[in-house]
C-alpha cells in the first residue's frame, strides 16, 4: 500500500495532514476576522494551549505503552493547590523552587500510578480512574475547600508563566522546551524507543529483555512530573485554585492524542502529532468566539472531532481493539 | 511473567478449576467474591446502625435506594458489555442528550409516557451509534465512547446552554418519586425486576453463554458460527436504552434538565459493575455480584450521608475502594498460585 503520490503521502502522513487542516482553518478565520491571525493574537491563542500541548505530549507516552493516565487534571488541581498553600505559608519561595517542588510532587502522584500498573498489575484505566477521585477528594482535605485568591498569592509567585521573552510568554516557552525535550527523548534516547518497542509488541519486548511494567512505570512518571508542572502554571497563570481546577481536563488531553494520530492500541505516534492534536483543539477554542459562534458548540465539535479523526485513523491501522485494556506484560 | 500467565489460564485439569463452574465444594463457595462482598455489606449495615439512629428507619432506607438506583439500572447491562470486553464511557454523556430531549418534547406538549419513550428512544439511538461505529470501524470501544461522551453532552449544550427545562407533568413525576406499595418506590421495584431479568439473561440463556464467550475469546467466538459484531451492537444499544431509562428516572426524580445532568456517574457506574466482580478485561463476572456491589456503595454512601461526609471526601474513598477491590485478587492470586507452584516442584 505504498502511496508514491506526493498529496498520498501528504494523507499518509497524519502530521502533515492535520498542519495543513491547521493552516486552512487559520485562513478561514483569519478571512473572516483578520485580527485572529496577528502575531500578538496568536502568540496569545499559543499561550493559551501550552498546558494542553505539554499534557498531550506526556500522555502520548503513557498511551504508546498501552495505558492510559486519566488522573493528570486531579494532579494538576492536587499539586497547584499544594503549591498555593505553600506560597501563602512561606512567601518569600523563589518561583524557581516552586516550579521545581511541583515537578517533584507531581512525579510522586504518577509513580504512584505507576507502581501500581507495574508491580502490582492492576490495569491502567482502572488505576487512574481511582486516582483522578483519589487526587482530587485530596485537593478538597489540604484546602478544607477554601479558594486560594489572587491577592494571597506573592507576585513572583504568579510572574513565573507571564513574563514575556521574544513576543512569547514564559509558560510558551515552556511549552516548546517541553515538547522538544520529549522529541529527542523519543527519537534519540534508548529509554524513548524501548518505550515504542513496549507498545507495540510487548511480547517481543519481554523476548528482547526488556521491563515492560518498568517503561509503564517510566511514562506514568513522566506523565505525573509534567501534570504537577503544568499544575503550578496553571494555578499561577489562572491566579487562583481551587478543588475544580482543571475538571475534566484529562479528556481533553486524551482527545488531543487520538486527534495527533497517536493509535491507542500503542506503539503509535509522534510528539509532533500530540503537540499538533493539542495545537487543532486549542485553536477551535481560540476561534469559535471569534467567528461569532457560542462557546457551548466546543464540546459538542471536539467530540465529533474525536469520532471523526479515530475513524480515520481506524483506516490506517488495522489492529485488535480495546488493547488498553489488557495486561501488557504478558 | 509466569504468574501473569498461570493467573489467565488456570490450570483448568480439574472441572472444578473452571472459574465459571458453581458446584465447587464449600471452600470454593465461601471464598467467592459475591461472599466477600455480603460479608461487607454486612458490616457496613452494622457500622450504620451503629453511628447514626436514623438508620434503620425504613423510610429512611427507601430514601437512600433513590441515591443509586438509577445509576444501578444502567450498571445491569453495562455489566454485559465489560464481560463481553467492551465498555461505554457515554453513558452520563447520553443521559443528558435524552434527558434534553424529554425537555424539549415537553415544550411541544408532551404527556408523561411519550416522555418516558423519548428518553428511551433517545438512549437507544445514542447507545446504537457507538456500537455500530465501534463495530462498523473495528475502533476500540474506550477511545469511540470518550468521543461521544463530549458529542452527547456537547449536543445537550448546544440546545440548552446554560438554561434549564422545568415545569414537567405533574404524572410524569411518578417514574422517578412514586411508589408502587409501601416504602417499595417505583423505580427500585424496577431495578429489582430488572436484576431478575438480567440475572436470567446472563446466566440461563445462550445470549448470556454467548456473551461469556465473547469476552473470553473473541476469535474463538467468532470461529464457533457467533455473530460477535451484531452480540456487541446490541449490547452497545442496551446500555443506551438503559442510559435512557435512566434519563427518564432522574429527569422525573429532580424535576428539571440542565446539560450537566449526571455529570460523571459513568465511573460511578463502572466502579460498581467492578466493584461487583465483573473482569474489567472481560470474560467474568455475574450479576449477583454487581447487584450487591450496588447494595454496598449505596450503603456507604448512604452511612458517610449521615456523618456529614461531603461528596468530594467519599470520591476518595470510591476510588481507594476501586483500586484495592481490583488490586487485592490479583495479589492474593498471585499468592496463591506461587504457593501451588512450590508445593508442586516439593512433590
Amino acid at each position: 500500500m505504498k502511496n508514491t503520490s506526493l498529496l498520498g503521502k501528504m494523507i499518509s502522513h497524519r502530521e502533515w495532514l492535520l498542519g495543513a487542516i491547521i493552516v486552512l482553518m487559520l485562513m478561514g478565520v483569519g478571512y473572516t476576522a483578520p485580527f485572529f491571525v496577528t502575531p500578538s493574537n496568536l502568540a496569545e491563542a499559543f499561550d493559551d494551549t501550552s498546558i494542553l500541548i505539554m499534557l498531550a505530549c506526556a500522555q502520548m507516552l503513557v498511551i504508546l505503552t498501552r495505558c492510559i493516565d486519566l488522573s493528570v487534571a486531579s494532579n494538576i488541581a492536587f499539586t497547584g493547590m499544594c503549591v498555593a498553600l505553600f506560597n501563602v505559608a512561606y512567601p518569600d519561595t523563589p518561583a524557581l523552587v516552586t516550579l521545581i517542588m511541583s515537578i517533584g510532587i507531581g512525579v510522586v502522584l504518577g509513580a504512584f500510578n505507576g507502581i501500581l500498573v507495574w508491580l502490582v498489575g492492576i490495569p491502567s484505566i482502572v488505576v487512574t480512574l481511582g486516582t483522578m477521585s483519589v487526587y482530587r477528594g485530596f485537593v478538597f482535605l489540604i484546602s478544607g475547600g477554601e479558594w486560594v485568591n489572587a491577592h494571597e498569592m506573592t507576585p513572583q509567585f504568579l510572574a513565573l508563566p507571564r513574563a514575556t521573552f521574544l513576543d512569547l510568554t514564559v509558560l510558551s516557552w515552556i511549552a516548546i522546551a517541553v515538547t522538544l525535550a520529549l522529541f529527542v527523548f523519543t527519537r534519540f534516547t534508548k529509554t524513548g524507543l524501548s518505550i515504542f518497542a513496549v507498545g507495540g509488541n510487548p511480547k517481543a519486548a519481554v523476548y528482547s529483555g526488556l521491563n515492560v511494567g518498568k517503561y509503564q512505570f517510566i511514562t506514568f512518571c513522566i506523565s505525573g512530573a509534567v501534570a504537577g508542572m503544568c499544575g503550578y502554571l496553571w494555578v499561577s497563570r489562572y491566579a487562583v485554585a481551587y478543588v475544580e481546577v482543571a475538571m475534566a481536563f484529562e479528556l481533553q488531553v486524551v482527545a488531543a492524542c487520538v486527534i495527533g494520530g497517536i493509535s491507542i492500541a500503542g506503539g503509535i505516534g509522534t510528539i509532533w502529532g500530540a503537540a499538533l492534536g493539542a495545537i487543532f483543539l486549542g485553536l477551535i477554542k481560540n476561534a469559535l468566539p471569534v467567528i461569532g459562534i457560542s462557546p457551548f458548540w466546543q464540546l459538542a465539535i471536539s467530540g465529533l472531532v474525536i469520532v471523526l479523526a479515530v475513524i480515520i485513523n481506524s483506516r490506517s491501522e488495522k489492529r485488535d481493539g480495546r488493547r488498553i485494556l489488557r495486561e501488557a506484560h504478558q | 511473567m509466569m504468574n501473569e500467565k498461570a493467573l489467565k489460564h488456570p490450570m483448568t485439569k480439574d472441572i472444578k478449576d473452571l472459574p465459571d463452574n458453581l458446584n465447587g465444594d464449600w471452600r470454593n463457595k465461601l471464598m467467592r467474591w459475591e461472599t466477600l462482598l455480603m460479608v461487607f455489606v454486612a458490616i457496613v449495615f452494622f457500622t450504620n446502625t451503629q453511628i447514626s439512629p436514623y438508620f434503620l428507619d425504613p423510610w429512611s432506607l427507601s430514601d437512600a435506594t433513590f441515591n443509586f438506583t438509577e445509576k444501578a439500572i444502567i450498571a445491569l447491562p453495562m455489566a454485559l458489555l465489560i464481560i463481553a470486553r467492551d465498555i461505554d464511557l457515554s453513558v452520563a454523556s447520553t443521559i443528558a442528550l435524552a434527558s434534553v430531549a424529554m425537555g424539549f418534547a415537553n415544550t411541544m406538549g408532551a404527556g408523561p409516557v411519550e416522555l418516558a419513550l423519548v428518553g428511551m428512544a433517545v438512549g437507544t439511538v445514542a447507545g446504537f451509534i457507538n456500537g455500530w461505529i465501534i463495530t462498523k470501524f473495528d475502533i476500540p470501544a474506550i477511545v469511540v465512547t470518550i468521543g461521544t461522551m463530549s458529542l452527547y453532552r456537547g449536543i445537550a449544550y448546544i440546545v440548552l446552554g446554560d438554561d434549564v427545562y422545568r415545569s414537567y407533568p405533574s404524572d410524569f413525576a411518578f417514574f422517578g418519586q412514586g411508589y408502587v406499595w409501601g416504602i417499595l418506590s417505583f423505580e427500585f421495584a424496577l431495578f429489582l425486576g430488572l436484576a431478575v431479568v438480567f440475572g436470567i439473561l446472563l446466566h440461563k440463556t445462550t445470549f448470556g453463554r454467548r456473551v461469556y464467550v465473547i469476552g473470553n475469546n473473541p476469535t474463538a467466538a467468532l470461529f464457533s458460527g457467533i455473530n460477535v459484531k451484531r452480540h456487541r451492537l446490541f449490547l452497545f444499544t442496551l446500555v443506551g436504552l438503559f442510559a435512557g431509562i435512566a434519563a427518564v428516572l432522574l429527569t422525573s426524580r429532580i424535576g428539571s434538565t440542565r446539560p450537566s445532568i449526571a455529570m460523571g456517574w459513568e465511573l460511578e457506574v463502572i466502579t460498581m459493575v467492578v466493584l461487583g466482580g465483573v473482569n474489567i478485561l472481560g470474560g467474568a463476572g455475574s450479576i449477583v455480584g454487581v447487584f450487591i456491589a450496588v447494595f454496598l456503595m449505596g450503603l456507604v454512601t448512604f452511612g458517610m450521608g449521615l456523618m456529614n461526609v461531603p461528596g468530594i471526601v467519599m470520591s476518595i474513598f470510591t476510588g481507594l475502594l476501586l483500586i484495592l477491590v481490583i488490586g487485592t485478587p490479583i495479589i492474593w492470586r498471585r499468592a496463591m498460585t506461587a504457593r501451588k507452584m512450590r508445593s508442586k516442584t516439593g512433590e
